[in-house]
């Protein structure tokens, strides 16, 4: 292997630094003694109990896990559809259209988003709320979610469908049977997007909620503007531990299951030699 | 038990016996995609117990043809009857036949075990048979000890099995085989040809098989029918096809052949004359009803062709002089290609039945080519 240079030791202190150092300050400062966000004052972990009394982080918490539950599901549900309209079914007219319709919520900015989602539930008269944060969770999470089952989708080879209908299998059992034990991994993988998605947007979910459902996003913007608290630092240190560690595992078992394929190919190939 | 499917085979022509009826009849089927016609009133009958090759180049619609067989696609006009039935929007889930497909197309997730069960659970088959059935099938195509492996343990060879016990596990009244053989080598290909034509005997179905080897489907048809263009070209047994092709592109599709065209100078008494365009008269034996004067061509193989150093006795007739150009040495047989005065370049090989000859044709040497008056078949233009 090439030996380190200089330019790139420093390219990829740089690099890191850039993006981890802020993180690194915040889970730092959640162990500070004082109160004061920017002065250390001796470590401790005092921040991290007062959590379990601050009723409202914990609200918005158990609104956050719910919304993001049911969006996340319902999306994958959605967009894994899409994705199979939109590869499957190549020769239907307005293909084209659709499927930048279904892609237009990934370039679109959030704030449009959020000001229409607003605009439709004024305007049907649907009072704001819990129901209205996961609705429009889930218009902007599906998009994700079908692009990343439609790429799993492309590369499906269809003559398994296929064969298992020439096996006597209606359409409906192949789906179930067949196509989404397959392409299940991209399934989850999209629901896992969604989800976490779900979980840190600020911007749809102020424009969609009503009282009495603030997600855990908003109440920590709220809290801010009042002034940073190492509490806010604690409950962002176990989010990203959270979410680090869902990382972490996802790619512990895809590493997994791709060292025991290639064992088994090995296997194969030897057999036949 | 090889001696006796022999006999069987030779036996068996029941296209040629008016009163048998067909089990798979296509009429008049055509199937286009927007502007594209891929199958051309297309009609085809095929037997009860047939080995039956659908033969062509890519694009030729011989596997929209399977396909609509199997139920994938619908014809734009024209219908399919099997065993009586109309297939018409009969979906492919009830269709009483199996396709083993290209590429396998073996579920991934399944072990073999169960790929092989899917269709039989299908059905609803009690549990108990199920797993004798399967038994079977492994026993069939000697993977029983793959039985708890799943697809991507096995190898290429492996999985075309399983894929054939999989679309043979149901006992349909035909199996479609598109390209079965494709992806597997050489040597492989040729030992899995004469297993699945034993097993096709042994178990008395009806196959279709898609192919654009032509070698694969002369070893193992029955009948082939050469398609091109959406059309059936000729429907006939292998040795029909090689040696009394329809048309100049049959003859040139299957085998090597040399085609000489030329003006009739007579036809009478089952006798054709012709004069080539390179001057050669040929005299051919041939029924075809052709009027003086009008265009023909003599396709004769390479290895009906005589080489001589001497002129032969019937020369001119049927008979030319040219010299040695290429030699193609293949271990069996050797290749001459013979460049004839007008330029014209003829293909004639000769069995090596000896190890070595004395004093054998090399390079630049002046020969004489000439052929029997039954070494070949007159085409119309």
């Amino acid at each position: 292997m090439e030996r380190w240079s200089r330019f790139n030791i420093a390219s990829v202190v740089l690099g890191f630094g850039f993006l981890y150092l802020p993180i690194v300050l915040l889970v730092i400062f959640s162990f500070n003694e004082s109160k004061l966000v920017t002065v250390w004052a001796g470590f401790s972990t005092k921040w991290y109990s007062q959590l379990w009394h601050n009723q409202g982080l914990l609200d918005a918490a158990w609104v956050t896990i719910r919304v993001g539950l049911l969006s996340a599901t319902c999306a994958t549900v959605l967009g894994t559809l899409a994705a199979l309209a939109l590869v499957r079914y190549s020769r239907f007219r307005g293909r084209v259209l659709f499927s930048g319709m279904v892609y237009a919520p990934l370039v679109m900015p959030e704030v449009i988003t959020g000001l229409s989602l607003l605009l439709l539930f004024v305007a049907i008269g649907l009072d704001r709320g819990f129901w209205t944060i996961t609705l429009a969770h889930i218009t902007f999470t599906m998009c994700f979610v079908a692009v990343v089952v439609q790429s799993r989708l492309l590369s499906f080879d269809q003559s398994i469908e296929e064969a298992a209908l020439d096996l006597g299998a209606t359409p409906v059992r192949t789906f179930f049977a067949i196509t989404l034990p397959v392409i299940a991994p991209a399934v989850f993988s999209g629901w896992v997007l969604a989800f976490t998605l779900s979980l840190d947007d600020l911007v749809i979910s102020s424009f969609t909620t009503g009282p009495g459902a603030t997600t855990l996003p908003m109440k920590i913007y709220s809290q801010v503007r009042l002034g940073v608290t190492p509490e806010i630092n604690a409950i962002c240190t176990i989010m990203i531990g959270i979410v680090a560690l869902g990382v972490v595992v996802a790619s512990i078992l895809t590493k997994r299951r791709e060292a025991r394929r290639e064992k088994d190919e090995r296997a194969a190939f030897a057999a036949i030699g | 038990m090889m001696k006796s499917l022999g006999s069987i085979r030779r036996s068996f022509a029941p296209w040629a016996d008016p009163a048998s009826k067909p089990f798979i009849s296509v009429k008049n089927v055509t199937k286009k995609f927007g502007d594209f016609t891929a199958v051309d009133d297309l009609s085809l009958n095929i037997y009860t117990r047939e080995f039956f090759a659908l033969l062509g180049a890519s694009g030729c619609g011989k596997s929209t043809l399977l396909r609509m067989l199997a139920g994938f696609e619908q014809p734009t006009s024209g219908e399919i009857i099997l065993d009586g039935q109309n297939l018409a929007g009969i979906p492919p889930y009830r269709r009483p036949v199996n396709m083993m497909f290209q590429s396998y197309a073996l579920f991934p997730h399944m072990t073999v075990e169960n790929n092989i069960a899917f269709g039989l659970k299908q059905d609803g088959m009690p549990k108990p048979e199920i797993a004798e059935r399967v038994a079977q099938m492994l026993k069939l195509v000697k993977l029983e000890k793959f039985a708890k492996r799943k697809p991507h343990q096995l190898s290429g060879g492996q999985r075309q099995r399983v894929a054939l016990a999989r679309s043979l596990a149901k006992r349909p009244k035909v199996l479609l085989l598109d390209e079965p053989l494709g992806a597997l080598d050489k040597k492989l290909r040729e030992e899995t040809q004469f297993e699945l034509m034993d097993l096709q005997q042994e178990l008395g179905l009806t196959f279709v098989i898609v192919t654009h080897d032509q070698e694969e489907a002369m070893t193992m048809a029955d009948r082939i029918a050469v398609m091109s263009h959406g059309k059936v070209v000729q429907v006939a047994t292998p040795a029909e096809i090689y040696e009394a092709p329809n048309s100049r592109f049959v003859a040139d599709f299957i085998g090597d052949v040399n085609l000489f065209d030329g003006a009739v100078t007579s036809a009478e008494g089952g006798s054709v004359r012709i004069k080539t365009t390179g001057g050669i008269p040929v005299r051919m034996a041939s029924s075809e009803k052709l009027a003086n004067g009008a265009r023909a061509a003599i396709a004769i193989r390479p290895e009906k062709i005589r080489i001589s150093r001497q002129a032969p006795a019937h020369a001119p007739v049927n008979a030319a002089e040219g010299e040695i150009w290429d030699i193609g040495y293949l271990g069996d047989m050797t290749v001459f290609h013979v460049r004839l005065k007008d330029g014209k370049v003829v293909k004639a090989s000769s069995l090596n039945a000896v190890r070595a000859v004395e004093d054998p044709l090399g390079y630049d040497q002046q020969v004489w080519i000439s052929f029997g008056e039954d070494a070949g078949v007159v085409l119309k233009d």
